[in-house]
């Protein structure tokens, strides 16, 4: 599950991670008041505006509206704030993990100025937390070029890119934490508050069963605090059983809504941009059909995992989510039925047809396992406009059929 | 014989007294697999499908004698459950469970390192071999006794590969179901190698799907020791980039996580790769008949 920048700082905040604060903001009003309590708290007329949306590049983006401004910007006079807060708000924010179409921001977090002038210099840090699939453990992956694309750092200067290994189970051991703010090349005030950092941040991740939890930059102030100035937070799902109160985190404007629907109904899907629907039990296979798809000469509209009880009713919710699409010209059933006997299955297609009514695209239902052949016969002699097929190489060829 | 689970396998099942442990407990007894009992706290002393119930794993391995168990405990228990049947001497520990936190596998993969145990799963269908025992979920009936051993992180694609290969005229040997999770028990190359190892197998279908870096390991390693035919088939050439394909592990990440980096790989090594799911058991046919 993605968290906002400031839902995630919020959470840093519970295990003493230091973090860029701040006020979040839905409207102009909001902004300007937080402008003024932020200027006055920090003595500093320099406050910053960061659009919230769950993408990344947001400082390079830019608006479709307002096509000058970009998604975070320095602002230094209560008009300005409220300029830059009627640009922001409401309005779509393009950015190079948004995609053409953008992503609408709904909400503001004005943030205290950390690059402050001091005694020292000011630096920016790359650090991230993931997990690491080949040695099954956790891994800093840490670096002293902040605040830029990681992955043009790895490509270009992998040499600058660091690594530490987690022992499972265990917390970051204090060597290791020095090793971090070593090979970052900090010293004195810096180097304990780093230390400090990474500890808690560790407890953090660990705590919150973090999937990914990236900080980018990594700060150090000019009077030496180390702090997040940016977060971006990955919840990982399965762990949602044991955190409720983290559910509620969740910004289902941020998501599709005919996602958003499927999820409510249970149903796995994705949305994708091709012109066949499908509908199938099993991720494995249900990805296997989308390349069959492709294969036989269409595009994939979607992917759809209805799980191991297809019914009735969720073979209607799936046929209602998929017939959303405009784009899609045919749909293909696809259901391997093992412990769920397809002739249930086919009695559920033909039941949610006539429930839905006139379905405008051909149906291709391909039940394979349990009961195949009485599930085709009934498929057939149910009178409506649904091919069917058994093999999974026939349902191939119908789709090309269909898309010819 | 086979692989993994066989007619001398002494089962126990882990949350033997819930609905799917319940459900599924049935069916592998009908298939001929010889549970044993099963482990329910609690509950140990009373019986349960005519079976003997425990309180622990290891009451169950000494007083039964079981030496492979299969978990279906809610989430949340799932790595415990582990970490208990490797504490407790079970062999081959196969977990069913779907949504284990990333973070218990961690810690329970790290756990069961030392001991002398295999874990298959979790999030996975289980093991199959032909006529001998059902360790798993899958239907039964699609499963008939052959040459050809099957190794998936997919459920259903499991089903698929192997309802493919009995109508090319060849049958099953193993069905080893690896499970879709970022953090398995038994990798790809693992399980291939267990297969290339059996002398009752004489090909091999392995079943991937994008995400993480297994497929390419079982490449590289079959790369030196193909001594029967391998084919190959990963799932989700057309999945977009960043989203999770149903399977937690499921996503593409970087560029070694793409359909096309693995099936390049796979050819590279000299594994058979069949584009379409529906050509895997033809695949697998004609290679066999090229010996």
């Amino acid at each position: 599950m993605n968290l906002h920048e400031y839902q995630a700082k919020e959470l840093l905040k519970r295990y003493n991670v230091p973090v860029q604060n701040g006020i979040v903001c839905t409207t102009v009003e909001e902004v300007a008041a937080a402008y003024t309590a932020t200027s006055e708290k920090t003595n500093s007329k320099f406050v910053v505006i960061k659009a919230q949306i769950h993408a990344g590049g947001r400082g390079k983006g830019t608006y479709i509206e307002v096509p000058e401004q970009h998604g975070v910007q320095v602002v230094k006079s209560l008009e300005l704030a409220t300029t830059v807060a009627v640009n922001m708000l409401g309005n779509t924010l393009v950015t190079i993990q948004t995609g053409n179409q953008g992503k609408k921001v709904n909400r503001l977090f004005v943030a205290e100025d950390a690059y402050y002038d001091g005694p020292n210099p000011t630096k920016e840090f790359y650090l991230s937390i993931l997990l690491d699939r080949t040695t099954k453990k956790y891994v800093f992956m840490y670096s002293t070029e902040g605040g830029m694309n990681i992955e043009d750092v790895a490509h270009n200067t992998p040499e600058k890119i660091f690594k530490e290994w987690i022992n499972p189970g265990s917390m970051l051991q204090p060597f290791q934490a020095r090793k971090i703010a070593f090979n970052l090349g900090l010293q004195g005030e810096a180097f304990k508050n780093c230390i400090q950092f990474v500890t808690n941040l560790y407890k953090a991740f660990v705590g919150l069963d973090c999937d990914m939890l990236e900080i980018n930059p990594l700060f150090k102030s000019s009077d030496d605090k180390i702090l997040a100035v940016d977060c971006k937070m990955n919840l990982e799902d399965n762990a949602l059983i044991r955190h409720k109160d983290l559910v509620d985190l969740r910004d289902k404007s941020e998501e599709d809504p005919t996602e958003v629907e499927a999820s409510d109904s249970n149903l796995n899907y994705v949305k994708l941009d091709g012109n066949v629907g499908c509908m199938v039990n099993g991720a494995g296979l249900a990805m296997a059909t989308m390349d069959m798809i492709k294969l036989s000469g269409g595009e994939p509209a979607n992917f759809l995992d209805v799980g191991g009880g297809a019914n009735a009713t969720t073979v209607e919710a799936g046929f209602r989510i998929i017939l959303k699409d405009p784009n899609v010209k045919a749909i293909l059933i696809n259901i391997f039925g093992g412990i769920v006997r397809c002739d249930r299955v086919a009695q559920g297609v033909v039941d949610a047809y006539h429930a839905i009514g006139e379905i405008r695209v051909p149906v291709i239902v391909r039940l394979q396992g349990t009961n195949a052949e009485a599930a085709k016969k009934l498929i057939e002699e149910s009178g409506l406009k649904v091919q069917s097929a058994i093999l999974l190489s026939e349902a191939a060829e119908l789709v090309n059929k269909a898309v010819a | 014989m086979g692989v993994l689970v066989n007619k001398a396998s002494k089962v126990i099942v882990q949350g033997f007294t819930g609905t799917e442990g319940t459900f599924h407990a049935t069916q592998m007894i009908e298939y001929g697999t010889n549970v044993v009992g099963g482990v329910t706290p609690g509950k140990g002393g009373t019986s349960h499908l005519d079976k003997p119930v425990f309180n622990t794993v290891a009451d169950a391995v000494t007083q039964v004698g079981a030496n492979v168990s299969i978990i279906f405990v809610p989430p949340a228990f799932a790595a415990d459950a582990i970490m208990e049947a490797a504490d407790a001497g079970i062999q081959t520990i196969i977990c069913i469970t779907e949504g284990v936190p990333v973070q218990d596998m961690v810690i329970a993969k790290d756990y069961i390192k030392d001991k002398n145990c295999r874990l298959v799963g979790p999030n996975c269908p289980g093991v199959i071999t032909t006529d001998e025992a059902k360790v798993g979920i899958m239907p039964g009936f699609i499963f008939k006794k052959g040459s050809i051993g099957i190794v998936s992180k997919s459920g259903t694609l499991t089903y698929e590969a192997a309802d493919q290969v009995v109508k090319a005229g060849l049958g099953i040997t193993t069905a080893i179901g690896i499970g879709g999770d970022p953090i398995i028990g038994t990798t790809t190359k693992e399980a291939v190698e267990l297969l290339m190892n059996d002398p009752e197998t004489k090909g091999i279908i392995m079943i991937g799907e994008i995400g993480g870096g297994m497929e390419a390991e079982a490449a590289m390693w079959l790369k030196d020791n193909m001594r029967k035919p391998v084919v190959g088939f990963i799932a989700g050439q057309t999945a977009p980039p960043g989203r999770r394909m149903g399977h937690a592990g499921a996503i593409v990440g970087g560029a070694d996580d793409t359909a096309a980096a693995k099936i390049k790989i796979m050819r590279a090594c000299g594994i058979h790769v069949s584009e379409s799911p529906a050509d895997i058991g033809k695949t697998m046919a004609e290679a066999m008949s090229a010996l």
